[in-house]
């Protein structure tokens, strides 16, 4: 989006618009579920379901629309991912991407 | 030293190691947000103002998409919707603070800084925005001045790809999503937005994968068997 609304770039809207949802998220929780004495189970399961289901979305594509070494790349990253640390998978998968292009995969 | 000095610099403790585990990330959204087309302007307004790593990756992977800005925005809304949580559990450990305290405190509420406000409310010591600032305010202050200096950086790189940079955010999502494998009913939701993203990518196209997959792992949570769990929220990013 390179488009001007205002004599804003819609960049910097949609950035203070999403500080604000983000904010929102951040008191909105204290003020609006802490009126309540609990949360149903269902719908507790379904809030907590939403980072993963989110975050699964942007990776799950990805591994199959691109070629072999970004397939690759992830399945290891998955493999390694359940036994070390975030930091250390992120730079193993960035030295494995690097690698497997270098090689012409 | 005086209490409400000591208290912050406890605070200015806790936040060191959050610092340095974050710092990589906070140059790297510099980088990739003037890779995805952001300025460097943008990118530490974004950091500054949302001051949320994972949404912030989010946001980036979108906007080099040519997204409606509107989806942007929810797609962040979604990934921290879990502050929801944070929020209400940390909510009633506040007492202490009057209203403008806490709406100052809430802005900072990152995962790192509710796992540690948690653990000192556990302690029965009483939170105050001292200590809770002392911890927040250099998480904050590093983290934009990443975004800025990563920004710099990232606009000397010519050629993305060949330095892997524009294959990091799938990698770090990975990341992200193992590590809430913890959480109930992790790993049916992450098969069913998997392929229901996957499914949506390929018939109704981008970016409706990114809700529609994400729907499927919703209805999934909601229709497995609820387990008694207990109501503690268990924070995973180092980020903010």
């Amino acid at each position: 989006m390179n488009g001007v609304f205002w004599g804003v770039p819609v960049n910097v809207w949609t950035i203070i618009a999403a500080a604000i949802v983000t904010y929102g998220t951040r008191v909105g929780g204290h003020l609006v579920l802490s009126r309540f004495k609990r949360i149903p189970p269902r719908i507790d399961a379904a809030l907590n379901a939403v980072p993963a289901a989110v975050l699964t979305t942007l990776v799950a594509p990805s591994a199959v629309s691109n070629g072999s070494a970004e397939a690759l790349t992830l399945a290891i990253c998955l493999i390694i991912g359940l036994r070390i640390p975030m930091m250390a998978m992120f730079a193993i998968g960035w030295a494995v991407i690097v690698a497997l292009r270098t090689v012409g995969l | 030293m005086s209490p409400s000095r000591s208290e912050f610099f406890q605070g200015v403790r806790a936040s060191l190691p959050i610092v340095a585990a974050a710092a990589p990330f906070g140059m790297l959204f510099g980088a990739l947000a003037v890779d995805n087309g952001l300025s460097v302007g943008e990118a530490v307004l974004m950091s500054g103002l949302v001051f949320a790593g994972a949404s912030q990756m989010v946001g980036l992977e979108l906007f080099s998409a040519h997204i409606a800005p509107w989806i942007i925005v929810l797609s962040v809304f979604a990934v921290n919707f879990r502050h929801v949580l944070y929020s209400a559990a940390l909510g009633r450990r506040l007492g202490l603070m009057p209203g403008w305290q806490k709406g100052v405190a809430f802005f900072f509420l990152t995962d790192p800084q509710y796992a540690a406000s948690e653990a000192r409310a556990d302690r029965k010591i009483p939170l105050r925005l001292t200590w809770y600032m002392g911890m927040a305010l250099p998480i904050y202050v590093l983290w934009v001045l990443e975004a800025w200096v990563g920004a710099l950086f990232g606009s000397l790189i010519t050629d993305p790809a060949a330095f892997g940079i524009d294959f990091l955010l799938p990698i770090y999502f990975l990341g992200l999503v193992l590590g809430f494998r913890s959480r109930p009913g992790w790993l049916p939701v992450v098969i069913a937005s998997g392929l229901g993203s996957i499914a949506a990518f390929y018939t109704v196209g981008s970016p409706w994968h990114v809700s529609l997959g994400a729907l499927a792992g919703v209805i999934v949570a909601m229709l497995l068997p609820p387990e008694p769990q207990a109501d503690d929220v268990a924070p995973v990013e180092v980020t903010p």
